[in-house]
């Protein structure tokens, strides 16, 4: 059951669960199918708080109180890293020059939904934060970043960019839009920056830091698109209202991308800290039983299946199983599934998005995936684990970007949590599952050095 | 002012000069890529880590001085007027 990719958008009305918890906030009126309008989303949310007029000195002023109040706010940012958005907008803000905003819809998260979501649904919430980012640093500019594969976003993102200039905004950050490409590390920080700068789409060695030098050589705020997004509402509501909901540690709600054996998989909008098990059920439960949960994504962790009913959805508690929220992604395994299989599959789809650009990560990725297939296919030599061991740590941190990392804490926790299926195929070599068609989606796109070089703008 | 070697693993191609130059400091993985111990320099080590920061045939062997903390650096930065 390959129910991922594309994965159907499809419970985006709010249910009575999240109502009753104040929520949605980010998703509040959304549509089935469809981006709401100016119009629709100004009824829904209200405008654009004002600028704080004209004047350099007003505008310094504005921009300073939106950051403390963002500060106030608590908001991490949405993209993984989990990163306080204000730290970031103040170096932005500090850095020598005119400052750029890119934000980060380019989600090459294959389990992920949500960015391409905000952008098919939500276009103006987007766009609002991005232009108060934009005010924050003191940026003339603002480019969302969408992938190449999200062509209804880019489409409905776009419009809403006309809709604006039609409608005669005063605002004055001019809006772009960039698409890039699919592949899992082009929206890396870095990759991004190179790749707007007209290189290719792979990570460059920092520093300099894209707050210092980034797009154009200019200091550049780049923003997951829900991270921006709640900037809008943060703006609109103040920091005490965003921190209603959530833990302190984690204030606010968040956009989870719940795939799986599910009766409703999709994109739902949930408060931090709120059970996983409350979010199954919101989805229409399950319909089989669950072998585990991926939690994070692909530079996640697994959470053993029988343990997924104590779990609540915030770093602080996910940090005991070894996990972190990552940009929202929730991938259940069905009992159907081998894991062992699929972690073989898995760790050779993210050697093959290594960008070969560092030599521990092509190498270290490449053996690793080796490793963990011939385990999965029984034909593994003794000491395989050490193998594996010794792998992970000349692999992780060593490469110009977090790919090699994740990869390494991906599979070092699959093999943990499905230790007893891989010593069952270490022995007994495959399984009757193992043919199975993967449950986990792993996009094909070539990262090839043509295609990935973005035009200059 | 500490001085610490690191290596730009981009333009790193393993041709194994540094591991041979400043041993104390940098072994070879499987792979002939550098591990490199990140602690501090001793004094008397820092030439020597120049030294094969300067053979290095792609330039991928850094001698860096700790940087100043990010707050300090971003305030440097500050617009004017």
């Amino acid at each position: 059951m390959n129910t991922l990719y594309p994965m159907p958008a499809e419970p985006l009305t709010p249910t009575a669960y999240q109502r009753a918890l104040g929520l949605p906030r980010l998703l509040a009126g959304i549509r089935a199918h469809g981006a709401l309008s100016l119009e629709d989303h100004v009824a829904i949310h209200g405008p654009l708080p004002a600028s704080g007029g004209r004047g350099r000195r007003r505008a310094r002023e504005r921009a300073s109180m939106l950051v403390e109040q963002i500060e106030r706010s608590g908001l991490l940012g949405h993209g993984g890293a989990a990163f306080p958005t204000a730290t970031k907008m103040r170096a932005v803000a500090g850095a020598r020059g005119r400052a750029i905003v890119v934000v980060n819809a380019a989600e090459g998260e294959p389990a992920s939904r949500k960015d391409r979501t905000l952008l098919e649904t939500l276009p103006h919430l987007v766009l609002d934060g991005g232009i108060l980012a934009a005010e924050a640093v003191g940026a003339d500019e603002v480019i969302v970043c969408a992938c190449e594969s999200a062509d209804i976003g880019i489409e409905s993102v776009t419009r809403a960019i006309e809709e604006r200039a039609a409608a005669g905004s005063e605002r004055s950050p001019s809006l772009h839009v960039a698409t890039v490409p699919a592949n899992y590390v082009a929206g890396q920080e870095s990759a991004l920056v190179s790749y707007l700068n007209g290189g290719l789409a792979k990570p460059t060695f920092t520093p300099p830091m894209p707050f210092e030098q980034g797009v154009r050589r200019r200091p550049t705020l780049i923003n997951n698109a829900e991270t921006v997004a709640h900037v809008a509402l943060i703006a609109r509501h103040g920091a005490s209202w965003f921190r209603q909901l959530g833990p302190p540690s984690q204030p606010g709600s968040m956009l989870v991308t719940l795939s799986g054996p599910l009766a409703h998989p999709g994109v739902y909008e949930i408060e931090h800290g709120s059970s996983l098990s409350s979010l199954i059920q919101a989805a229409g439960g399950t319909t089989t039983r669950v072998r585990g949960a991926l939690v994070g994504g692909y530079a996640g962790a697994w959470v053993d299946g029988d343990l997924l009913s104590g779990v609540a959805l915030s770093n602080e508690h996910l940090v005991a199983h070894g996990a972190s929220l990552g940009a929202g992604v929730v991938l259940l395994l069905s009992e159907h599934a081998c894991p062992a299989a699929e972690t073989g599959r898995l760790a050779r789809w993210l050697a093959s998005q290594s960008t070969r650009q560092c030599g521990p990560c092509v190498h270290g990725l490449d053996a690793l995936a080796m490793t963990v297939q011939e385990i999965a296919g029984g034909i593994a030599q003794a000491g395989a684990g050490q193998r594996i061991e010794r792998l992970a740590s000349l692999t992780a941190r060593r490469g110009a970007c977090g790919h090699p990392d994740g990869a390494v804490k991906l599979i070092l926790s699959a093999l943990e949590t499905f230790e007893a299926e891989f010593a069952d195929h270490a022995q007994h070599g495959p399984c009757d599952s193992c043919a199975r068609p993967p449950e986990m989606p792993m996009p094909h796109r070539a990262v090839s050095q043509d295609a990935s070089r973005g035009a200059r703008r | 002012m500490n001085h610490r070697a690191r290596v730009n693993p981009i333009a790193c191609e393993a041709h194994g000069m540094c591991a041979e130059l400043l041993p104390e400091r940098i072994t070879l993985d499987e792979w002939g890529y550098p591990i490199i111990d990140g602690a501090p320099l001793e004094n008397r080590q820092v030439e020597h880590a120049i030294r094969a920061a300067r053979a290095c045939p792609t330039f991928a062997l850094l001698v860096e001085r700790d940087r100043a903390p990010a707050p300090a650096r971003a305030r440097r930065g500050e617009r004017r007027s």
